[in-house]
């Protein structure tokens, strides 16, 4: 099992320490990292990657961005990265988040992708800084075998480096691959390699030139479900009489080994720990507090399986779909619910209004491959601007809902790939004259009035030709 | 004969253009001199008639003239103020009738959710969608590939389009207002709204025939009759759910042309019944039962223009009308169910002729004229007859649908069909059902025939002719006891009006100062009802005519009619009959909360069976045990499982009653469904399902199926599922393919599927999918429905395997294995799949007998 790995390991290894020769000294080359340790956490089927970095500037003059290169395998897959450092004496210290921006560079080495990371301070030469790099990798954990029986367990892949790339020298490396359960069935040894529990630490490395590479595949015992929403599109429904109005429509589908051959239903109540242990069973949806008319359902009706647990803080929604879904299986459902709108909306200094609301997906632990928002504006408004803290598309749309004329502005939003821990706050500003409230009312009002109006005339005109 | 018509049209035109019930008292003055003659003379059976009428919000249009006759103008101003405040507060109980209907029909939105019902609403919601989203002339065209594997079903053809027209007219409306609802929405709440309107029509209609009073009483029991509201309830989205509205409004406008003439209102009766033919197959009932009637008319020598008016373009038109339907085509005038209104139509023709002819001629020269043409008459109808008996007898059913069949004979269905008799809303009715639909009205039926004869008219003979036929109809057929429930409710409505009259008026004829003298006579002569102003138009009709002299026949027929009971009066003084119409006052106020008691009950039995009986969407269901309530949505989760798991095209097979639910629900194709069309296409599945495994693996495997679902309600004790329903499986599959034999699935005659059930039973396909590893739950295989251990336990599946499996078990789909290569050589038994391949290539053994 391990050979083959190993061979293309070794392919990689040389292929990319070739890479490094061709690569020759940059500005950047002042900075070399002192110490990195790196923490994978596998064990649901978003892999998050704690990395902790210890810049040290060599070169003469200050610098403030600091690079981190992806392979563009993996570049695919991240879905966020964070940057962090600490201030502070060791008393009161502070995290500060840093900008990061993805960026590109002529001599990438064999395309690989780049993130700048903009330090608040630059760095003198001779300084350190360490930094706390978040980042999360979705799709990455590839089944194997790609189909599974109902009773056996979900075993997956996990490719990365043992060494940590970048293009800075690294003198002193170590990384940490936590898997779920002990069940490890085979994975790369790059020695120092050690195996304890449920934890697989590769090094610690000392002093790996730029760009080093080396391929570990790791075959383990993933039993969670892989929860994947392939498009979820977000309706904000906006009415100032005071209601905010949710409707996300979800197509779920299980993302980890395809179900293969038979399900049986005595085997799935009877024995639920060893039959379908990586089925998904439930969901758990984070909704904001007060909450109310919640509903869940499907295009062919009300699914009765879900409850609701409220709060003064947070509400949550557990959903349970019609059937357990197994690997490859998959459900659409639409969870709608109302809000408080003055929770939500607020008046800018400049005489607008804006919404301020969550921009990803509330179910936990779910990935998000296509997301839709769309934010409903009252009729009547005008100048709608997003403000959102990722890159996302926007367009406008129109919508036509109960009684409107000239229709609702839609602002639309669309990103890829998303994480939870993305689920930050974003503002849509716009302006709205409280008149246009009135406006559907009144229409009612008229309409009534001019058909008893008709009703009237209608009963005193003789309309009969003969008298 | 044109004269006269026209003469009739330009007198009745006053009467349908001025609306309803605020019209000014003086626009029809001059109608009325004709009928004040009438009223004097009448005045001993008016007052029989006014006892029943102090409520006088009838549409005042007769009744403020006539007040001239009293002369009196006080009771003038005081009369048009009474019929105007009658007139809005009918208005105002007719809107709470209304909205009673509607909302006595959402309890199955607030107990359950919205949601279509049943298995028909489904097809009617799918074909709803696919107009909605495609537009008409792709409907009409629409050749459904999803259901019917392989033969395909031709929609557009084939369904009766005025529902889905309907909601999709509502629907494309509302849209267009910038109101987005759904399309299920509107077609779950179409239901309701259509009740409302019958109410209406109800009103109307009753109305015609005897008056407001009768009229509202008769719409507030049809608004919460437990038969309609079975099949009207929130959801559940059928045929009869407009089409009762329909109905009552065909007839409605019938009677309306009758009492007036119009030819307006003939017109629009085409038109109702157009609407009827586009929403139900019901519509046969009336275009026999208006021939019945005007034939009942004729014979009784109640011969009028106005009949004619009302029957001759309702044929006409409503006959083109109808064949405009393409399910319909040219069945309007092809089949027998259509024969007796041409029939009917040629003889009315006669009639008028004979009537004409008499008016020109002089007596003398009348009698050689109809010797003349009843010599020739039956020469001619004895060819007529003779031509429809040879077309009748040339065709295999003698013209006649198997349905229409087995209306009149009761046992054809049972006997011939048994894909008819399989449906359980085609068998006879219980006793109890009747008390269940239509409650107390059964009681009141008969009150209510009896007031109709009191006096008989044109209209009331109907509503007789209706309930007798319907009574008939509803013996025969429980789903026609839908048919049954308006009849009943008018009926009713007619006796309790009558009754709530005749016992209010003796009070109010016994309570000191409550009735002066005065307010009685006023009471009298001023309030005269539908009826009497029907006697009237009648009697006014041939007086205006004079001139014409055949109408001295029908005059002196009239006059009769109308002396008999002012003769009969004539020995008693004024006083002495006011005293003897009128009850004792302590019996007319015991009866009175007797009634009030009655309808109490009526009102609590509606509310009940509303509530409990018949708003069970039953794709849904609830128990309700100490913990609370417990919910089965399994038929959903197996859908749900189909539509998202499997690949579009794959070919789903149940038995038939799933197949309009999985199109609909699963969007996959099904091999059959409701519309049961092709008796052989469900004879195959039944033989399929009656097989052993694998012969029926080669019937679905040459069916190109997939996929098998079967209901089975053992574990939780659902009883309408596929084993109780398996005997019919076999009755219809042995009925084109005769190797499956009933008996064989019998032991001893009885069916039962525990240890002493044959062998054939054990091995059949059904058997052994509905209890695949069910011993497993409880280690007994306990089945809760059939309350008994089952026969075989322990056994395997060779030929299909179990994809899914709903939490409940009520649902549960299993995969057909892959045929599998041939192998060489012998393979052992316990490789179930190598044996499989080897055996399955062996043909026709469907046609064998089953195991081996």
């Amino acid at each position: 099992m391990e050979v083959p790995i190993r061979a293309t390991g070794l392919l990689g290894f040389t292929f990319f320490s070739l890479l490094f020769f061709v690569c020759t000294s940059s500005p950047l080359h002042s900075l070399f990292i002192s110490n990195a340790e790196r923490r994978i956490d596998a064990t649901s089927h978003i892999v998050k990657v704690y990395l902790t970095l210890k810049v040290e500037n060599a070169g003469s003059t200050p610098t403030s961005e600091v690079l981190l290169a992806f392979p563009p395998t993996q570049v695919d897959h991240l879905a966020t990265v964070e940057v962090l450092v600490t201030k502070g004496k060791r008393k009161k210290t502070t995290l500060v988040r840093l900008d990061v921006k993805p960026t590109e560079l002529p001599d990438a080495p064999d395309g690989a992708k780049y993130f700048t990371i903009f330090l608040a301070n630059p760095l003198n030469s001779g300084e350190s800084t360490t930094l706390e790099v978040l980042y999360l990798f979705t799709h990455s954990l590839e089944p194997f075998p790609a189909e599974i029986g109902q009773s056996e367990s979900q075993l997956v892949h996990y490719r990365d480096s043992a060494l940590i790339l970048s293009p800075y020298h690294i003198k002193q490396q170590t990384s940490f691959i936590k898997t779920p359960s002990r069940k490890v069935e085979s994975f790369t040894r790059v020695e120092p390699t050690n195996h304890a529990g449920t934890e697989i630490k590769y090094g610690p490395y000392e002093d790996r030139p730029p760009y080093s590479f080396s391929p570990i595949l790791i075959h383990f015992e993933n039993n969670s479900p892989f929860p994947v929403v392939e498009e979820l599109v977000r309706e904000v429904e906006i009415s100032h009489w005071g209601n905010l109005q949710v409707t996300e429509q979800y197509t779920l589908v299980h993302g980890g080994a395809r179900h293969k051959g038979v399900f049986s239903r005595v085997d799935f109540q009877s024995r639920p720990t060893l039959s379908g242990a990586s089925s998904l069973r439930h969901l758990l949806a984070r909704l904001p507090p007060r909450v109310h008319s919640v509903y869940y359902r499907d295009e062919i009706g009300n699914i009765s399986s879900s409850h609701l647990r409220t709060d003064s803080r947070k509400s949550e929604l557990e959903i349970e779909p019609r059937y357990p879904l197994f690997g490859g299986w998959k459900a659409t459902f639409v969870i709608g619910y109302g809000l408080p709108l003055q929770d939500f909306l607020f008046e800018s200094s400049d005489d607008r209004r804006y919404l301020n609301f969550t921009f990803g997906c509330p179910l936990l632990e779910t990935v998000v491959d296509k997301l839709t928002v769309k934010v409903v504006l009252p009729e009547g408004s005008k100048d709608p601007s997003a403000v959102v803290p990722f890159p996302v598309d926007q367009h406008l749309e129109t919508k036509y809902s109960y009684l409107d004329v000239v229709g609702r502005t839609v602002v639309v939003m669309e990103k890829k790939n998303l994480v939870p821990v993305q689920n930050s706050h974003f503002q849509v500003y716009y302006t709205f004259k409280p008149i246009f409230m009135l406006a559907e009312p009144l229409m009612l009002a008229s309409a009534f009035f001019l058909f008893f109006v008709a009703c009237v005339a209608y009963l005193h005109i003789d309309l009969s030709i003969r008298k | 004969m044109a004269a006269y018509r026209t003469n009739v049209i330009s007198k009745e035109k006053g009467n349908f253009v001025v609306p309803a019930f605020l019209t000014p008292a003086t626009t029809k003055s001059s109608l009325c001199s004709a009928c004040s003659k009438s009223h004097t003379t009448n005045n001993g059976r008016l007052l029989l008639i006014s006892l029943s009428s102090h409520w006088t919000i009838d549409w005042p249009s007769m009744a403020a003239p006539e007040t001239s006759t009293a002369a009196v103008p006080t009771l003038y101003t005081n009369n048009t103020l009474r019929n105007a405040f009658g007139g809005v507060l009918s208005f105002f109980i007719l809107l709470l009738i209304g909205v009673l209907a509607f909302s006595i029909r959402l309890f199955s939105v607030i107990k359950y959710e919205s949601v279509i019902h049943e298995f028909d609403p489904y097809f009617n919601y799918r074909v709803t969608q696919f107009l909605t989203k495609k537009g008409i002339y792709d409907f009409w065209n629409w050749f459904d590939d999803r259901t019917w594997y392989p033969l395909g079903r031709v929609i557009g053809g084939t369904v009766y389009p005025g529902l889905t027209l309907t909601a999709g007219t509502i629907w494309w409306l509302l849209n267009s207002l910038n109101i987005p609802l759904s399309v299920e929405t509107v077609c779950v709440f179409t239901a309701p709204i259509f009740s409302a309107f019958a109410s209406l029509a109800t009103y109307l209609l009753t109305k015609e025939v005897k008056g407001a009073g009768a009229g509202l009483t008769a719409a507030a029991l049809l608004a919460m009759v437990p038969s309609y509201i079975s099949r009207s309830v929130a959801g559940s989205y059928d045929n009869e759910a407009v089409a009762i509205f329909a109905l009552i409004f065909t007839f409605y406008l019938y009677i309306k042309t009758l009492n007036t003439g119009s030819l307006f209102y003939a017109t629009l009766n085409s038109i109702a019944y157009f609407y009827m033919v586009c929403s139900w197959g019901g519509y046969t009932f009336i275009i026999n039962l208006i021939p019945m009637h005007v034939l009942l008319c004729i014979v009784t020598g109640r011969y009028s223009s106005r009949l004619y008016i009302a029957y001759a373009p309702l044929v006409v038109l409503g006959t083109l009308l109808a064949a405009l339907v393409p399910v319909v085509g040219f069945n309007a005038v092809m089949t027998s169910e259509h024969f007796a209104s041409f029939l009917v139509f040629i003889i009315i023709h006669v009639v008028a002729f004979v009537y004409y002819i008499k008016g020109i001629l002089s007596p003398k020269m009348f009698n050689v004229a109809v010797t003349l043409v009843v010599s020739v008459g039956l020469a001619v109808c004895c060819a007529v007859i003779a031509v429809l008996i040879a077309l009748v007898a040339s065709s295999p059913t003698k013209g006649w649908s198997g349905r229409s069949l087995s209306l009149l004979d009761p046992t054809y269905a049972s006997k011939y069909i048994p894909i008819i008799a399989s449906v359980s809303e085609h068998q006879p009715p219980t006793w109890p059902s009747y008390f269940m639909d239509i409650n107390v009205l059964a009681f009141l039926v008969p009150a209510g025939i009896i007031a109709c004869f009191l006096p008989l008219t044109d209209a009331s003979s109907f509503v007789i002719l209706y309930i007798a036929t319907s009574v008939y109809f509803s013996g025969v057929m429980v789903r026609l006891m839908l048919v049954l429930a308006p009849a009943a409710c008018i009926t009713s409505g007619i006796a309790l009006s009558e009754a709530f009259d005749v016992l209010t008026g003796s009070i109010k004829f016994q309570l000191p100062g409550v009735s002066s003298d005065a307010g009685v006579d006023a009471g009298e002569t001023s309030s005269d009802t539908t009826e009497a102003r029907n006697d009237e138009v009648k009697a006014e009709k041939p007086e205006e005519t004079s001139k014409d002299q055949f109408s001295k026949k029908s005059k002196k027929k009239e006059r009769e009619h109308v002396e008999k009971p002012s003769a009969k009066s004539k020995v008693k003084t004024k006083a002495e009959k006011k005293r003897l119409l009128a009850l004792p006052l302590e019996a007319s106020v015991v009866s009175l909360l007797l009634l009030i008691v009655l309808g109490a009950f009526y009102v609590v039995h509606c509310v009940w069976a509303a509530a409990e009986a018949y708003s069970a969407p039953s794709i849904v269901l609830t128990s309700r045990s100490h913990d609370g309530l417990h919910v089965f949505d399994d038929f959903r989760e197996a859908y749900a499982w189909l539509r998202h798991n499997t690949d579009v095209d794959d070919k789903v097979a149940s038995w038939w009653d799933y197949g309009y639910q999985t199109t609909a629900m699963a969007n996959r194709t099904v091999i059959v469904d409701n519309n049961t069309w092709n008796n052989t296409h469900i004879a195959t599945v039944g033989t399929a399902m009656s097989s052993p495994e694998k012969a029926a693996w080669e019937i679905f495997h040459s069916l190109d199926v997939k996929y098998v679902l079967v209901v089975f309600g053992g574990l939780i004790g659902y009883p309408s599922d596929d084993i109780n329903k398996f005997l019919w499986m076999v009755r219809i599959g042995g009925g084109v393919f005769p190797h499956i034999k009933e008996p064989d699935y019998l032991r001893d005659g009885q069916y039962r599927i525990d240890s002493q059930a044959t062998p054939t039973m054990l091995n059949c396909l059904m058997y052994k999918l509905s209890y695949y590893r069910f011993v497993e739950t409880d280690g007994k295989a306990y089945d809760r429905v059939r309350r008994t251990e089952i026969g075989k336990k322990y056994f395997k599946l060779t030929h299909f395997e179990e994809v899914f499996t709903t939490h409940h078990w009520m649902v549960r789909i299993y995969k057909l294995k892959p045929p599998k290569n041939r192998t060489r050589g012998k393979t052992k038994k316990s490789k179930s799949k190598t044996s499989s391949t080897s055996s399955s290539k062996r043909s026709g053994t469907e046609r064998k007998n089953p195991w081996h």
